[in-house]
């Protein structure tokens, strides 16, 4: 049988997902018994040029990591789209926008000000900002056009399936492999990992109380003095988001003692990680009394965007109604509203 | 778009004018000719009632000859007709719930001034509905059994008549009374109006047999803390407040307050309206039932120095042998089961001093009307003498009606008693002292059976009556007639010249309010109040002892201004309400409760304690939440706080409302 061809590409990431290919470590070499990869900018020496050549279709597979913030990765990745039977988001920036995705939080201006004029370590004398026109003509080369915002890949182009994870653990990716291999994969849109939340799995799962939950005052762990590997980190007040996030880890962070981020995103059906999140913290919070509430919001969360959207703002409600959810579909069943620039 | 019980949505829209109301604000051709266009819809028709038995007829016949398996009324509010068109739409031959209400009167045509905007809003509207009713499901209601018995807040009138007509049909009845005696506001008159028959040779039977009744537990000095639960079946949690003499063993003997090492009665008596003293231990009147002292800690020596020598225990102990008074009792928290609330909490007068101009705490001889009760009472202070407070009796009288009431700057409502009180006291006043009674009113207002004759006798009986807002009551005097009494200066509109009569009592006729707390009472029993803080029925005309909370009632003045006969009248249907609830056995409740999908409840535990029902437990071999049916209520407090999207209402699934929203803002 022919091996299935598969790429691999990154756009806005840190490079942990790349580095969750490689520690597939002696699984990836088994891997490679079935599938061929044909583009990895990141390992291998393929150029657009030689994806550019392959027919539509022609690969079978491309796992894309990273969000969408310029111009060049938008292109690639509609250029990849075409090429692939199967656009799998790799990780959760490409999933949910990840952690540039808090870029959102802020202004395109504030962002190019601060790198570029006023951050503390930025000589301002003269400083330009990045243009690609100018630099066209001053360099001979493009540079790619700087978005107003991120995206998640599934804001961008159609994507097939998600492997979670910030970055995907070893265990998810390989069964990811496994499933989209198979006889019958599994139905398109779906999250390669568990369909329950964290706490399924969580072994610190039976040691809450079985008259639920009650938080009077949130810690952020350093604020804890020492963390009880033994009990709910929930219980001892760390703000865990476990409950409301997707399983399939296996709890890695909860065994380390940290609380869980939710990088594995929400669970099907979850309109909005951030607001369900949120919710479920508000509705553990033991008090009626408003100025109380606020207290314990204002002292144990601090930062609440960075808390609740630390992967997924992008994917918030209000910027899936600024960006368009699954781009395309939204832009069908409303031909009344305007097409939002990106 | 496909149903999701796999049939094709067939829609039925049926657009109400409902008179004018809806018809004359709203274009209905318009709204039903767009509804047409919506999807799925199959038919769309308008009728000028659609609650009437023809408007509901369409509906029955479209089910079965158009096979509509989804309807749609665009009218009023669902509190008003839901249950009517759920009835028709099972009546077709459909499931009920397969029925979704659009409020095009309250939220459109009531609301809205322009009509153009007012048609395109109950487009929207409608078209939500279209779009959610796409996702409704076949449902079925469960029944639960009723609690029998009956608690009534209140001991006035109102919840004294409520309890014995409960009472006698055989129901147990708790009555809890915030005072130490019931008897409310009317065991303070005297006489009542127009019939002139003594308040308390009425009252006070009632009052005994509710003390005598076995299927009554009276409560008195005490208030509810808590309610929980729902029709039918409600837990409610009363504060007994102490009054450090023991129910039981007291027999109202009185020995203990002549005993008080207080000679005299030193502090004024709440029950006769600071018009007369009492004790630091009193019991506050005569005929109170129980009749049983109490001691305010508040005066009491015992209870500020603890050096008091005790006469009043020592007498009790010794002289009656009862030893009832006890100096270390403490609050008691009952608990109660019931299945219906009367609530009939009464009324406050308005306090006199928010209007300075008429003198009240200012001149001494400037009275409220529930003074000159208690003073014209024959068991009053008094003994119903009518005296100043120097101890003179009063040449001439002037009653200023409407204090408070139909005023702009207070309370812009009629507060319907007044007029025939200040007609009663002027009677009295002039039959027992022979003094010159003036009436300054605005308009007389005397509806009611016999009460227009008492008006016409009155006039006749040489009261005068003079037409005109009073401006001021003032000890300025500019002639000798004048001196040393209180001028009335008032405009005299029927001839046109401003006046000013010379009077040694004034009586000012204040009028009803809201309790002060209504507004924590309302939430206690989570029903709602009117803009003026009254308690809300249900519907003005149709439904006026019903609350927007099932198997909560009101009764008397609680709900509005009203007078003996009426009040009487009201607990009398509230009563037939809780009788028609509690009879009938069970309540059938509808079926929007919660529901967890355990293959996707990841057993997080973060909706089980915040149930306020205790509906929701954890399955530790599953490892997953569960709800008891019978418990949950719908509320959707799980269903917000699920992280897992694991719990879905009945009637309020995500599908259906995002649906809504969706279908809201498809109209531009």
């Amino acid at each position: 049988m022919a091996k299935k061809k598969v790429g691999f590409y990154w756009c806005a990431s840190c490079g942990g997902c790349e580095e969750a290919v490689v520690d597939l470590a002696e699984d990836l070499l088994a891997a490679l018994e079935q599938i061929e990869i044909v583009f990895w900018p990141v390992a291998m020496d393929f150029k657009r040029e030689d994806v550019e050549k392959m027919a539509d279709g022609e690969i079978f597979a491309t796992f894309i990591n990273g969000a969408v913030r310029l111009s060049e990765q938008e292109e690639i990745v509609h250029l990849l789209r075409r090429k692939s039977q199967v656009i799998v988001a790799f990780g959760a920036c490409s999933h949910m926008g990840g952690i540039p995705g808090l870029a959102n939080g802020v202004q395109r201006e504030q962002i190019l000000d601060y790198y570029y004029h006023s951050g503390p370590t930025v000589e301002t004398n003269g400083s330009v900002e990045p243009d690609p026109g100018i630099t066209k003509k001053e360099h001979g080369f493009d540079l790619p056009e700087f978005y107003r915002h991120v995206r998640a890949l599934d804001q961008v182009i159609d994507v097939d399936y998600y492997i979670p994870g910030c970055a995907p653990p070893p265990a998810i990716v390989k069964g990811a492999l496994a499933q989209l291999l198979a006889e019958e994969p599994p139905p398109p849109g779906t999250v390669l990992a568990s369909s329950h939340a964290l706490c399924h799995e969580c072994e610190l799962n039976e040691t809450k109380p079985a008259e639920g939950i009650r938080i009077k005052e949130f810690k952020r762990p350093h604020q804890v003095e020492k963390i009880d590997p033994n009990t709910c980190l929930l219980v001892q007040g760390l703000v865990c988001l476990g409950p409301v996030t997707r399983g399939g880890c296996g709890a890695l962070c909860v065994k380390g003692r940290m609380p869980c981020t939710g990088c594995f995103g929400p669970l099907d059906g979850v309109q909005d990680f951030g607001a369900a999140a949120l919710s479920f913290v508000a509705s553990i919070i033991d008090s009626n009394d408003p100025h109380e509430i606020e207290r314990i919001l204002d002292e144990g969360i601090p930062d609440p965007l960075g808390t609740f959207y630390l992967y997924s703002l992008p994917k918030s409600l209000l910027f899936q109604k600024l960006l368009g959810r699954n781009g395309k579909k939204v832009a069908e069943s409303r031909p009344r509203k305007e097409k939002v620039e990106a | 778009m496909a149903g999701r019980n796999g049939d094709l949505p067939r829609i039925g829209v049926y657009v109400c004018h409902c008179g004018t109301n809806i018809g004359g604000k709203v274009n209905v051709p318009e709204v039903v000719a767009f509804a047409r266009t919506l999807p799925n819809v199959v038919v769309a028709r308008e009728y000028k009632y659609m609650c009437s038995d023809p408007g509901q007829l369409l509906i029955k016949e479209d089910i079965q000859k158009l096979n509509i398996n989804r309807v749609i009324v665009a009218s009023c509010s669902p509190h008003l007709h839901e249950h009517t068109f759920r009835k028709a739409t099972l009546e077709g031959g459909q499931n009920p719930y397969l029925f979704h209400m659009a409020n095009i009167r309250e939220h459109v045509s009531w609301v809205t001034d322009d009509p153009e905007k007012a048609t395109e809003k109950a487009k929207a509207i409608i078209e939500a509905a279209v779009y959610r009713i796409q996702f409704h499901e076949p449902l079925e209601s469960k029944q639960v059994p009723v609690n029998p018995d009956v608690l009534i807040v209140g001991g006035g009138i109102a919840g004294i008549t409520a309890a014995l007509t409960l009472a006698n049909a055989g129901k147990k009845v708790y009555l809890v009374e915030r005072e130490s005696s019931i008897g409310g506001h009317m065991a303070k008159f005297d006489k009542t109006f127009p019939t002139l028959d003594c308040a308390s040779c009425i009252l006070t039977p009632k009052m005994t047999a509710v003390k005598d009744h076995p299927n009554i537990q009276l409560i008195t000095y005490a208030e509810v803390l808590e309610v929980d639960g729902y029709v039918g079946n409600f837990t409610v949690k009363v504060k007994k407040k102490p009054r450090y003499v023991i129910e039981d063993r007291c027999i109202g003997c009185y020995v203990c307050v002549e005993n008080c090492v207080y000679k005299t009665p030193k502090y004024p008596s709440e029950f006769d309206e600071g018009i007369g003293l009492r004790k630091p231990i009193y019991i506050p009147f005569p005929q109170a039932v129980p009749l049983v002292a109490v001691i305010d800690p508040e005066t009491c020596i015992e209870f500020k120095s603890g050096r008091c020598p005790k006469k009043c225990q020592q007498a009790c102990r010794e002289v009656v042998g009862r030893d009832a008074i006890d100096f270390t009792q403490k609050e008691e928290i009952l608990e109660i089961q019931v299945g219906a609330i009367v609530l009939a909490t009464g009324f406050q007068t308005f306090d006199a001093s928010r209007i300075p101009e008429y003198g009240y705490g200012r001149y001494p001889n400037v009275y409220t009307s529930l003074e000159i009760e208690r003073l014209v009472n024959s068991s009053g202070p008094t003994g119903g003498e009518i005296v100043l407070r120097d101890g003179r009796k009063p040449r001439s009288v002037g009653i200023i009606h409407c204090v408070g009431s139909r005023d702009r700057n207070f309370n812009p409502w009629c507060s319907r008693v007044c007029c025939m009180y200040s007609l009663k006291l002027a009677h009295l006043v002039r039959e027992r002292t022979g003094a010159e009674v003036y009436n300054f009113y605005i308009d007389m207002r005397t509806p009611g059976k016999g009460y227009e004759e008492f008006y016409e006798k009155l006039l006749h009986e040489g009261v005068h009556f003079i037409r005109g807002k009073v401006a001021e009551v003032t000890d300025w005097t500019i002639n000798p007639e004048e001196a040393g009494r209180l001028v009335i200066r008032v405009e005299d509109s029927l001839i046109g010249v401003v006046r000013r009569i010379p009077v040694d009592m004034v009586i000012l006729s204040v009028g009803l309010e809201p309790r002060a707390d209504a507004e924590e009472l309302r939430r206690l029993f989570n029903i709602s109040c009117s803009a003026e803080g009254w308690f809300l029925e249900r519907h003005p005309k149709l439904a006026p002892v019903s609350t927007y909370t099932d198997g909560v009632f009101i009764a008397g003045a609680c709900q509005g201004p009203k007078d003996i006969p009426d009040t009487v009248a009201q607990a009398g249907a509230a009563a037939g309400e809780v009788l028609s609830l509690v009879d009938r056995g069970f309540i059938e409740l509808e079926p929007n409760i919660a529901v967890i999908d355990a293959r996707k409840c990841s057993g997080c535990h973060v909706c089980i304690a915040l149930c306020p029902y205790s509906a929701i437990s954890f399955n530790e071999t599953e490892n997953v939440a569960q709800i008891n049916e019978a418990l949950c209520k719908g509320c959707g407090v799980c269903v917000g706080a699920c992280p897992s999207r694991a719990i879905h209402q009945q009637l309020f699934k995500d599908e259906q409302i995002m649906a809504e929203i969706e279908g809201l803002l498809m109209v531009e």
